[in-house]
């Protein structure tokens, strides 16, 4: 039986809370159900249904030929995948957890990234890589890398990654149904939050690309996307008593990247600061601030700043809370955002 | 504390692990110690005459191939060419062995199985020569594009003969992969998917004796490479790869058997790369005369030559027919290559994304304005005029 996504406004089951892990199961699932050139593989996502149970159930309803136990290699697991849809097939492989890609990143890079262009258009390979990514759970040292800088460096890549319930849905909907692979980087932190929610009534799913303003606010925008979503968004509530109307703006993909959206929302605060939890050196907020700069410059009443994670290896989880930016930080940089030209 | 110092206790009588027994049987899976060769023995004499003389014709025209193609380096029309001199044998059979249904994954080398498998001369060395990537529409063909980096192809290989059996083609794939190749990760990897998966597919690896300048007993501890089969479940296959008899005898039985359901196979082409890795490289740092001159006396061409007309099945004219008909090729492929590629400087923003990025559109936009100026036409900014 085939679960179609109702169009959006046509309410036809009410709502009841949901994770966003069982929205990314739902939407594995659906897309499954919809399309049978759809499979899904990796480590431990059969029987076991995957570490984070995001692949629960689908060995026994769709069967081990379509979401199948691999052998424990993930170049093994990228690089079949790309034999499989040059076939006509649609993976949707499962990196088990961020630094656990590595190893496929030749895969992902050489010939992933690159296939289309490698043929002149002639052998699209729509290819859905899963990245559980981030960190905020305790996991021990290569369990909260976030490896999105090099994702996003590759040409050829789109870079998706969603905040919400809702996103995780339509966002992972989306991607499956791309014929451009993407990498879709789940914010393991946030698997367990709650939102009413319920498949047979999603919110509208957007086309991969487009950011979307969380909060309207006049004074600052905080810019932002994955597990810092919910930070700045606290952040926002908290600056309130300091005078502050912040707009936040959760970018959801990072390639292709909104600069319409995000340098609208500038142009209108004037202030800029960008939040995410990797490495700020060669970082996403990096180029995000020099977009940002050379669309948004005679708006800009200060510099656009960045909080980021420390330029460190991912700390041992008992020190991780020093390292993840977190509400302060984010209201010590726009508290900075009073900026005075030093003489 | 150890047990046996507990006071009183009994001599300690460790439990027996739960009944162990191999997964796989071993014995069936290991290569024969000497390669397996066809002309010059017995078991020549159940091969296909006609089989033999086609060999005989694509080897001549390979090798006019390689040779015209390092000729164009030269002329500067390619940038490099990785020549398979010495190894058409194993080129011209995998090609041969293979349906129309079933699909190649070449190396960098591999060129000359592309064209044996019906692929355009000149489509086959648009990557070489600089102006595309792949020439070729992958599909059309059955060939995927020719693989640089080293082993990367072999999961392709695997993944494309998977998803083709559980649609239930009978395809398989057979994947190319030299001596260096099979030190990679991708190897092992691709060979443990194979093996799990009963993929149909074969592996042949050229051992060509080095890898740039690497010889084999710096690359690998084992026996032989085609040894390493066992390792993961297949059965590995030894083969003279200068016998073009032998190579599509062995390839054949693989590909016969994969197509059957029964998995994949490893086979080891025992060969020699008569020139250098490329037209760039110098091979007389790594190698002496006396090595090249010995392979040379068990050349693959020679080799089907004397076969051919020892037996009365080819004479002074049937050589010279194959030789006019491969100068023929290489003067045609020479006058194609000599016209310069008309590229669309445009097309390098085309192909990268289903549709271009806005961030796409504006560097493509960017390239447009350079290029109306390099025209020398009144070239005016796009993107200024857009603000």
């Amino acid at each position: 039986m085939t679960t179609a996504a109702a169009p959006a406004g046509e309410r036809t089951a009410k709502a009841k809370p949901a994770t966003m892990a069982q929205a990314l199961g739902r939407a594995l699932r659906d897309s499954m159900a919809e399309d049978p050139t759809v499979h899904v593989l990796g480590e431990d996502v059969g029987t076991l249904g995957g570490v984070f149970r995001i692949t629960d159930g689908l060995a026994k309803e769709f069967g081990e030929d379509r979401c199948t136990d691999t052998p424990l290699a993930e170049a093994g697991i990228l690089g079949t995948a790309v034999g499989m849809a040059m076939y006509g097939l649609r993976p949707v492989v499962e990196m088990q957890f961020d630094a656990f890609a590595y190893p496929a990143f030749e895969q992902l890079i050489s010939h992933v990234a690159k296939m289309r262009n490698r043929t002149a258009g002639a052998m699209p390979l729509p290819i859905t890589v899963r990245v559980p990514y981030g960190g905020g759970i305790g996991g021990v040292e290569h369990h909260s890398d976030s490896s999105e800088a090099y994702y996003i460096a590759t040409p050829g890549l789109h870079v998706v990654t969603p905040a919400t319930v809702e996103d995780a849905y339509g966002l992972l909907r989306a991607s499956i149904a791309s014929d451009d692979p993407v990498v879709f980087l789940e914010p393991k932190r946030l698997y367990w939050s709650k939102a009413d929610w319920s498949p047979e009534a999603p919110v509208a799913v957007e086309p991969i690309g487009r950011a979307v303003v969380r909060r309207p606010g006049r004074s600052a925008t905080l810019i932002t996307y994955g597990p810092s979503l919910p930070v700045c968004m606290e952040a926002a509530e908290a600056a309130v008593e300091e005078g502050w109307d912040l707009e936040v703006v959760d970018l959801r993909s990072l390639v292709p990247f909104d600069d319409e959206t995000v340098a609208a929302s500038v142009r209108r605060t004037g202030r800029a600061v960008v939040v995410h939890e990797s490495s700020g050196f060669g970082g996403p907020g990096g180029e995000i601030a020099a977009r940002v700069t050379e669309r948004c410059f005679h708006h800009l009443e200060a510099p656009v700043l960045r909080v980021s994670g420390f330029d460190i290896p991912y700390p041992p989880p008992m020190q991780e809370r020093h390292h993840l930016p977190g509400v302060d930080r984010v209201l010590d940089a726009v508290a900075r955002l009073q900026w005075e030209a030093e003489s | 504390m150890t047990v046996q110092e507990l006071p009183g206790a009994a001599a300690y009588r460790p439990t027996p692990p739960p009944a162990w027994k191999p997964l796989t049987d071993p014995a069936p899976l290991l290569p024969d110690p000497e390669p397996y060769r066809v002309l010059g023995t017995d078991a020549v004499a159940d091969v296909d005459p006609e089989l033999l003389l086609r060999l005989y014709t694509e080897l001549v025209r390979g090798r006019r191939y390689n040779a015209q193609a390092t000729a164009l380096t030269k002329q500067g029309r390619l940038a490099v060419y990785p020549s398979s001199t010495g190894q058409e044998a194993c080129e011209i059979a995998a090609a041969l062995v293979l349906e129309e249904r079933d699909w190649l994954f070449p190396s960098y080398r591999d060129t000359l199985a592309a064209v044996a498998r019906g692929l355009d001369p000149v489509e086959a060395l648009t990557l070489l020569r600089g102006d595309r990537h792949t020439g070729y529409d992958p599909r059309e063909h059955r060939i995927a594009p020719l693989c640089t980096p080293l082993a990367t192809q072999l999961p392709h290989a695997v993944g494309l003969a998977h998803a083709a059996r559980l649609k239930g083609d009978d395809v398989v794939a057979l994947a190319m992969v030299g001596d260096g190749g099979t030190s990679e990760g991708d190897f092992h990897e691709a060979l443990n998917f194979a093996a799990v998966w009963r993929a149909p597919v074969v592996f042949l690896v050229q051992n060509n004796g080095f890898a740039i300048s690497v010889p084999l007993a710096k690359q690998t501890a084992a026996p032989s490479l085609a040894h390493k089969a066992v390792g993961y479940g297949m059965p590995g296959r030894l083969v003279d790869g200068n016998d073009a008899a032998a190579v599509h005898q062995v390839l054949g039985e693989a590909v016969a058997r994969a197509r059957s359901g029964g998995g994949p196979t490893l086979v080891e082409a025992v060969t020699y790369r008569m020139d250098a890795h490329t037209n760039a490289d110098d091979a007389t740092r790594y190698r002496v005369d006396s090595e090249v001159e010995a392979w040379r006396a068990h050349d693959p061409i020679r080799l089907l030559e004397r076969e051919l007309t020892g037996r009365g099945l080819l004479g002074d004219d049937g050589i010279e027919e194959a030789r006019v008909a491969a100068e023929r090729m290489a003067a045609a492929l020479r006058e194609r290559m000599n016209a310069d590629p008309v590229l669309d400087p445009m097309d390098l923003f085309a192909h990268v994304y289903v549709e271009q990025t806005t961030q796409l559109r504006e560097q493509a936009a960017r390239l447009r304005v350079e290029l109306e100026a390099e025209q020398g036409r009144h070239g005016h900014n796009d993107l200024e005029e857009g603000r």
